[in-house]
């Protein structure tokens, strides 16, 4: 299983989780997985089959887009970190 | 055992050393040398030869590393004479300095010449007192304090992450601070912006904090802009002349007008975005590190990006988020330090955890990327609407 950290504007739709685990061995498998049990979160993460353009999603601390996006293989107890943008001041 | 004179003149013999003519042509020459200054502090600060570092006699072997790390840089060290700086050429050879002279006949032979000094600017007593702890510091020191009285600061907003970034980058003794924000002072502000008070209520926030910082440093100029950043006004706000920018919006639209002002005005920007119990934190460096547009292309429709207003936030959480920004930016206005431009630093207060990821440039970034596409002022608060135009 992986750690997927939910950032708190998404935490509504994860029952107020600020971390899930997750199966999968890819980027996309684990968005599948996490949005097949949080529904609400697919529009959110997911636009056109990729991920949507204000959201970074991080595996071991680097940008999936600068790896090979939804394809970027997930290892064992890695951390996954979801990051959309605040704009909070 | 030798007497002084003798120790003197067999040090002398050790080193290399070298008169005023030839001191002026290697300082003058395609690769001059480090000019190291050991004299004590009272002499320092009665005149210099232009260019030189000052580190005391006293202090040399503990500091000397971080002025010339390499070893095989060539280094001249000086004194009033000549025999202080023999000694200290000495002992920059044991430490491993490969090419050390010493001036014979040090500051005095040098104005003797006609050759140029300086007089370093210094604090007064006041000053000293006041940024003592900064003082004590090696990486800030008298002239690093000095640096940061000439430093201009220009914070967007007044709000949460502005006021803490303001008031210690204040209290840090930069000389001018700049605050840009059009809100007034209303009670649901108090519970987090410590810039304002109960006594500012309904007042101007700019001029709320203004009104702060003086109470707190009055070294500080504070111009303030009781206006909301446009793309009408940035350019002419950014033209009073500013090193480093605080953002601390509290919207998308002005978030991507700093971005893009400051990658076209050149201008460093430290970045703070708060919600709830988390907020990141990172260093917009332009053309040098990667920009805003690089970590986020696009906003997120509105429905997906809850502001604190609508969200919440935790009363001291722009503390913390603040403070790093001031943090950064003093760093920035010092030029020491490792920042945080390539990183983007996330705090979570609820976890009470740190973490950090990694930005790269994009190549492809619309403004600042190898063939920008967006190369003047758009419509920031449609482009934020979640119907964008194509820019």
């Amino acid at each position: 299983m992986k750690t997927v950290r939910i950032p708190p504007a998404l935490r509504s739709e994860t029952e107020g989780k600020r971390e899930v685990h997750a199966a999968g061995g890819t980027v996309r498998e684990l968005l599948d997985d996490l949005t097949s049990r949080f529904p609400g979160l697919r529009h959110q993460l997911v636009e056109d089959d990729d991920i949507a353009p204000f959201v970074n999603v991080y595996v071991e601390g680097e940008d999936v887009r600068t790896l090979d996006g939804l394809e970027t293989e997930v290892h064992d107890g890695s951390t996954v970190i979801l990051l959309p943008a605040m704009a909070g001041g | 055992m030798p007497g002084y004179r003798e120790l003197l003149q067999q040090v002398k013999a050790e080193i290399d050393e070298v008169d005023v003519p030839r001191a002026r042509d290697l300082l003058d020459g395609a690769e001059p040398p480090l000019l190291v200054d050991v004299r004590e502090l009272d002499e320092w600060t009665e005149g210099r030869i232009p260019g030189a570092v000052h580190i005391p006699r006293g202090n040399l072997e503990s500091r000397i590393e971080r002025a010339a790390p390499d070893r095989t840089q060539p280094i001249l060290v000086y004194c009033a004479v000549g025999n202080r700086s023999a000694f200290a050429a000495k002992t920059l050879g044991e430490l491993g300095y490969e090419n050390v002279s010493s001036l014979a006949g040090g500051y005095t032979d040098w104005k003797r010449n006609g050759l140029p000094t300086e007089l370093p600017r210094s604090l007064d007593a006041a000053k000293r007192q006041r940024y003592s702890r900064h003082l004590l510091i090696p990486e800030v020191g008298e002239e690093g304090q000095l640096k940061l009285l000439d430093a201009r600061i220009l914070l967007v907003g007044a709000g949460g992450l502005g006021s803490p970034a303001s008031l210690y980058l204040a209290a840090a003794g930069v000389g001018k601070l700049g605050i840009v924000d059009d809100d007034r002072v209303d009670a649901t502000n108090l519970q987090r912006q410590i810039a304002h008070s109960t006594e500012t209520l309904g007042e101007w926030k700019a001029d709320s904090a203004k009104r702060t910082i003086e109470a707190l440093n009055p070294d500080v100029d504070v111009v303030t802009y009781r206006e909301r950043l446009t793309s009408e006004n940035v350019d002419r706000i950014l033209a009073d002349g500013w090193d480093v920018i605080v953002d601390g919006a509290d919207n998308f639209p002005t978030r991507y007008l700093v971005n893009d002002a400051s990658v076209w005005h050149g201008i460093p920007v430290v970045h703070g975005s708060i919600f709830r119990f988390e907020g990141q934190v990172t260093v917009f460096k332009p053309h040098e590190g990667p920009c805003y547009r690089c970590l986020f292309p696009q906003p997120p429709p509105p429905e997906l990006a809850p502001s604190c207003a609508e969200g919440g936030v935790l009363g001291v959480l722009p503390g913390i988020v603040g403070s790093l920004q001031a943090s950064e930016a003093l760093k920035l206005a010092l030029g020491i330090g490792e920042s945080l431009s390539g990183r983007l630093l996330l705090f979570d207060a609820l976890a009470t955890e740190f973490s950090e990821v990694t930005l790269r440039r994009d190549p492809d970034c619309p403004v600042c990327g190898e063939h920008p596409t967006i190369t003047e002022y758009i419509d920031y608060v449609e482009f934020c609407s979640g119907r964008p135009t194509h820019a």
